[in-house]
């Protein structure tokens, strides 16, 4: 049962931060729309990963396999923007 | 009698072992998964850097309402999952069985409300062809769509386990597999929302 009442409130933060990010979306802040916006979802991101993924119960090498792509995307995607961001 | 026992321990061990395995052999898949939108998730931070005004004019044409709902869906579909597989580990098979249902009625609403999005976008002439946003939204939510086609083709796979008796409290790894994976589907989602439908 208290299995089921932790989903439920991740659920419920899911779903209050989704208004969030949308009502965010409605104001002129330049930039930082874009950087509220990745805020907002990576918070979303860790709380799906932690809680329904199970990744908070997980072991070491399940949480390498699970942050070293992670890392590897952002050095992809550093790595890209060195080039094309000064041509 | 102690032989018996021996053995026992040794099969759950044996199980308990595989279902470690299997975990590892998700979270890998996973990883190339997050490759393959990688390389569009870099396109669209290249391209968005270099045609601001495009992608903020552009952006303007997605319906929101439609991305939130869909957001919204698949939050919920997430929570069915992941309370069907709380349920089997409790035994409660009925309770599983439903959850699968839910989700794969909700991912089909999913599927339904891009359906409608794509049918308007190509009714106001609004194709991939268009110019590089509309390239970047097609091929991102597409490549998402084909993976909640795979999620539901395996989600059916597991109603259809389930109503055969395949899973029981002790014995729900393909379940509990299928439920991560569903879970990354929905967590791409929840990127490709905002970054697609309100910041442009």
């Amino acid at each position: 049962m208290r299995a089921y009442k932790t989903y439920i409130f991740v659920w419920l933060t899911l779903l209050v931060l989704t208004a969030a990010t949308v009502s965010v979306s409605y104001m002129q802040l330049g930039v930082f729309n874009a950087v509220a916006a990745l805020i907002i979802a990576s918070v979303k991101a860790s709380l799906v990963a932690l809680y329904f993924m199970h990744l908070r119960h997980e072991k070491e090498l399940v949480w390498a396999f699970a942050l070293f792509p992670i890392a590897f995307l952002a050095l992809i995607i550093a790595g890209t923007l060195t080039d094309t961001l000064f041509r | 009698m102690a032989e018996y026992s021996e053995k026992k321990a040794m099969a759950s061990e044996g199980t308990a072992g595989a279902f470690e395995k299997a975990k590892l052999g998700i979270w890998a898949f996973l990883a190339t998964e997050l490759m393959l939108f990688g390389g569009l998730f870099t396109a669209y931070t290249v391209y968005r850097i270099r045609y601001q005004a495009l992608f903020h004019e552009q952006h303007l044409h997605l319906n929101r309402t439609f991305g939130a709902v869909n957001t919204v869906i698949l939050i919920c579909s997430s929570l069915s999952v992941a309370i069907g597989i709380a349920a089997i580990k409790a035994g409660k098979l009925a309770v599983l069985k439903l959850c699968l249902a839910i989700t794969l009625g909700l991912a089909s609403s999913f599927l339904f409300i891009k359906y409608l999005e794509y049918s308007e976008h190509i009714g106001n002439g609004e194709l991939p062809s268009s110019n590089l946003f509309f390239s970047l939204y097609y091929m991102m939510t597409g490549l998402h769509a084909i993976h909640v086609l795979a999620g539901m083709a395996a989600l059916t796979t597991m109603l259809l386990l389930t109503n055969r008796g395949a899973f029981s409290k002790e014995y729900s790894t393909p379940v509990e597999i299928t439920g991560i994976y569903w879970h990354f589907v929905d967590l791409v989602w929840i990127y490709l929302f905002p970054l697609l439908y309100l910041i442009g």
